[in-house]
């Protein structure tokens, strides 16, 4: 195995590079060849336990780290990667392009990272590619978003070297294992890992930058910085309690927010916090059965999520609109994608022997298993809620719904190919799950289909479609409205700015007063001193030789006067 | 922008809607009384209750949708927000 040891962030580095002068098929051929070349040679070449370490100054950056949980990500990312690249094949513009390779790349990078260094550098460059996705929208908004996204992205970097500096401080390593919440290493870390993780109230940037990046843009941010944080918490917080009782709520909160949501790819990324919240969960459980659930859900939805963002992604490609309230009636003009999305949404849903159901069962399972009977309800509440307002909404309004009048044509050619890809994938993983067993890092033995099972799955989804219909029957459902739901972002996008201005309103009048004071009392002396040092001041006066030799003389004369007294 | 002389799509017809409402009643009718010919193999207190998780799902979204409602009175803004200032 001459090449085990290339790291596989490398291929897609150097793909970037030559991206940069390549243009036409050769470009293409790049975004595609990439991700399948680096996938392949991770699957036959690179056997569990490679190491690749370079020296740096005094450390070993550990560039290259394989077991069976990053070998894992490593596949789902080339996946992801790949069905990316096919959607955003007919996109010319570079820098979207040279991004989505190097953001890919960084993922690759911080899951293979053996230390914390070598994780923050590439956490670092998650964000800084990542963010020229959603400006390559060129709007105002865009662009703000952006900035947000950024702001709070590097934030969260900066958090890692922190706790990760301190952690060389107290334990002498460096080596990205087990961390714990022990230590103030371990807080400041953990942290970091909750921002990119979107925890409740570090969440926002997620809601916020998602919507605002391009069709194709948003396909590569959904794949890529979220379950890099899974894979983080996972590798450094197996079984941290805390985490169990954070997910649950991930679950729970966004969904709210997701009902009365207007603009679709919004909806979506709430509900990629509430999918988030299930493997937080998984994690904070920490037995094999939970965690091998928490990152087999990684896997699902980086691809059934996938799916919901290109077919969104395609219809906005095509109307130019994704707010509920605008759409409707697209089944007529755009039933393929109509279709492929309706897959995409019972994966997410967990229906039996689409891909959700087969990893969100374990987590479930686990935790009844582990006696945490209260926060099992909030998940099955969550898991009726998902199918609620992605599984039905999300396909419902921008598909069904009024007909909005809209007549458009159906997706191009290479995002109904990606979109298939993701839809063979999340039936395959659906119905056959076994070979996706067989990649998890735990060991365990675990089947989801049984009667009992799939009956109850069933029951649950089947009567919040019901709750669905009957609730539109009467005239209590929501309608779609061109809105702004207030989140915890207000505190900063709001009260911040606000606090700011206020602050500024009370001590501007304070600082002009104090300034008109100072410069009237620098006034009163300047006078003063003119008076006196003016051109026509005492002391500027002009005194003649003589006068002065006369005041010597008398000075001599009372000195005279006064040693002879 | 519709046209007058547009083809019928499937969905347009009510009846078809009807047809496929029915068939879905129809389903959620079966699932409910599955419960009672299949032996569960339940792990847990609430889920020996008859139809524990149908009652469950059609609560908790009615719940969710009303809760939701609710929440836009305190939380909806205009879609300009946060672009203007004050």
């Amino acid at each position: 195995m001459w090449m085990s040891e290339l790291p596989p962030f490398v291929p897609f580095f150097a793909a970037a590079l030559l991206a940069l002068v390549a243009r036409g098929w050769l470009r293409a051929a790049l975004m595609l060849a990439t991700p399948v070349l680096g996938g392949l040679h991770l699957w036959f070449g690179v056997p569990a336990g490679t190491m690749l370490s370079v020296p740096l100054l005094d450390f070993e950056l550990v560039l290259m780290r394989a077991d069976r949980l990053s070998l894992l990500f490593g596949y789902l990312f080339h996946i992801a990667a790949f069905i990316a690249m096919v959607f955003a094949l007919h996109v010319r513009e570079r820098t979207q392009t040279v991004a989505g390779l190097l953001y890919a790349g960084s993922a690759l990078g911080a899951v293979f990272a053996g230390d914390l260094i070598t994780l923050f550098i590439f956490w670092e460059l998650l964000a800084i590619t990542s963010v020229f996705l959603i400006w390559a929208r060129r709007t105002e908004r865009a662009l703000r978003a952006g900035q947000r996204y950024l702001i709070i992205q590097v934030t969260s970097g900066v958090l890692l070297l922190a706790g990760a500096l301190v952690h060389y401080h107290q334990s002498g390593s460096l080596a990205f294992d087990y961390i714990g919440l022990e230590s103030i290493s371990g807080t400041l870390i953990f942290i970091a890992f909750g921002i990119k993780c979107a925890f409740p109230f570090l969440h926002n940037w997620l809601t916020d930058a998602y919507p605002e990046a391009t069709p194709t843009g948003a396909v590569f941010l959904s794949a890529f910085t979220t379950k890099v944080a899974v894979y983080s918490l996972a590798r450094g917080f197996p079984g941290t309690e805390l985490l169990v009782y954070i997910g649950a709520v991930m679950t729970c909160f966004p969904i709210f927010y997701a009902v009365i949501e207007n603009d679709l790819r919004r909806v979506l990324a709430y509900s990629m916090i509430n999918q988030i919240g299930f493997m937080v969960c998984g994690v904070g459980i920490g037995t094999a059965l939970a965690l091998n659930g928490a990152v087999s859900h990684a896997f699902n939805d980086v691809i059934f999520k996938g799916l919901l963002f290109m077919s969104m992604g395609a219809v906005l490609y095509r109307t130019g609109k994704i707010n509920g309230s605008d759409l409707g009636g697209l089944y007529k003009t755009m039933p393929k994608t109509a279709l492929l999305c309706i897959v995409g949404a019972s994966s997410i849903s967990a229906f039996p022997l689409f891909s959700g159901f087969v990893s969100k069962s374990m987590v479930m399972t686990a935790m009844i298993e582990e006696g945490y009977d209260y926060l099992w309800l909030m998940l099955l509440f969550a898991s009726a809620g998902v199918f609620h307002h992605a599984g039905i909404k999300i396909p419902y309004f921008a598909f069904f719904a009024h007909d909005s009048g809209i007549r458009t044509q159906e997706a191009p050619r290479n995002m109904l190919i990606a979109m298939s890809i993701a839809a063979v994938l999340c039936i395959f993983i659906g119905s056959q799950p076994q070979y996706l067993y067989g990649l998890l890092p735990w060991e365990v033995h675990y089947w989801p289909y049984d009667t009992t099972h799939v009956l109850a799955q069933l029951q649950l989804l089947f009567f919040s479609a019901l709750a669905f219909v009957w609730l539109n029957k009467v005239g209590l459902y929501p309608p779609e409205l061109p809105s702004v739901n207030i989140d915890a972002e207000w505190l900063y996008r709001r009260l911040l700015p606000a606090g700011i201005r206020a602050t500024g309103k009370v001590l501007i009048p304070v600082r002009n007063g104090f300034s008109a004071a100072i410069s009237r009392q620098i006034n009163v002396l300047t006078t003063f001193l003119f008076r006196h040092h003016g051109p026509s001041g005492t002391m500027a006066r002009t005194w003649p030789t003589g006068s002065m030799a006369i005041w010597v003389a008398v000075l001599l004369a009372v000195f005279v006067i006064a040693y002879y007294v | 922008m519709q046209q007058r002389d547009e083809k019928q799509y499937i969905f347009d017809k009510t009846e078809n809607v009807n047809r496929l409402l029915r068939g879905f009643y129809v389903v959620c009718g079966t699932l409910f009384a599955l419960d009672f010919i299949f032996h569960r193999h339940t792990s847990h207190g609430w889920e020996q209750l008859p139809g524990f998780y149908a009652i469950f799902g059609f609560v908790a979204c009615v719940l969710l949708v009303l809760v939701a409602k609710e929440m836009r009175k305190v939380l909806m803004r205009k879609e300009d927000y946060y672009d203007v200032d004050e």
